[in-house]
């Protein structure tokens, strides 16, 4: 962290900014696990700190970085990239587990069958 | 087939494995660029034995476009979800499932449906079944079912299908 004085202060205020703004996100995804009242819905929280949260972070890493070296340093994708292809599959995986045990238990927290398909 | 082809069977895999090389080495000299060639060059003939069903990209500005949407839509479900999350305990009680019909074929298309419904904040992806066509998904904030078939099949779908088929 011995570099973070030579960032200029535009650059530190918008990175700062970026950085709280994700790990805030993070937050609300997190406290999301813990307020919404079934697996199901507990499911959506954790994609805000995949999306914006990590969005956000990497953004600001990129701008200090690419300030502090002053070429672009944009190897940051490639984290935002995996992120966005892996976690869907994770979620999938749990929310089809979940369902298929709830049936077979007989659960209420699952539909027994499929919802009819809403037509426009 | 073209001579291109035969020695580099996916050229589109090869030049996307070959800048994930050069991004993560964060340089552009000639030894990482002859390195990264190698290395792309020989996850193109992996692919080769894995054998995928060929993609046919008929409209590349229409996949600029569904980019831009799903960056505005991202942005404004994480808004919303926040919203939920931090909301009084009523407005959690809307979640529950739902099924619509999807007239998107392309199993391409459909893999990206899928991530994008489930990175998104609020719809979670949960079943598909190709013999009747149908998805099941799961929605935090179920009011109107009938504004989300809008959402998907308007927003995303019509897009998706101009790009696959």
């Amino acid at each position: 962290m011995s570099a973070a004085p030579d960032l200029p202060l535009w650059a530190a205020l918008l990175v700062s900014a970026l950085v709280i703004a994700g790990a805030l996100v993070t937050l609300i995804g997190s406290i999301g696990l813990w307020r919404l009242p079934d697996f199901y819905s507990r499911l959506h929280a954790p994609s805000l700190g995949a999306t914006l949260g990590t969005g956000a972070i990497l953004i600001g890493s990129m701008i200090c970085f690419s300030v502090l070296q002053s070429r672009p340093l944009i190897h940051e994708v490639l984290i935002g990239l995996f992120v966005t292809l892996t976690t869907p599959v994770t979620l999938m995986l749990l929310a089809r587990a979940s369902l298929y045990r709830d049936r077979v238990e007989g659960n209420r927290a699952a539909p027994e069958h499929d919802p009819e398909p809403t037509e426009l | 087939m073209s001579l291109l082809r035969r020695i580099l069977p996916h050229p589109l895999l090869f030049l996307a494995l070959l800048a994930m090389w050069l991004l993560l080495m964060q340089s552009l000299s000639p030894g990482q660029l002859l390195l990264g060639s190698l290395v792309a060059f020989g996850g193109c003939w992996v692919m080769v034995a894995l054998d995928p069903p060929p993609v046919r990209m008929r409209r590349p500005q229409a996949a600029i476009r569904l980019a831009g949407r799903v960056f505005v839509d991202v942005f404004r479900s994480n808004v919303a979800v926040g919203r939920i999350i931090l909301g009084d305990a009523e407005r959690r009680t809307h979640s529950g499932f739902m099924s619509l019909r999807l007239d998107l074929t392309s199993s391409y298309g459909l893999a990206i449906l899928a991530v994008v419904l489930t990175c998104t904040p609020g719809t979670q992806w949960v079943h598909y079944d190709p013999a009747r066509r149908v998805l099941m998904l799961h929605v935090l904030d179920l009011v109107d079912e009938k504004e989300w078939v809008r959402i998907i099949k308007q927003r995303y779908e019509a897009l998706l299908m101009e790009i696959f088929e």
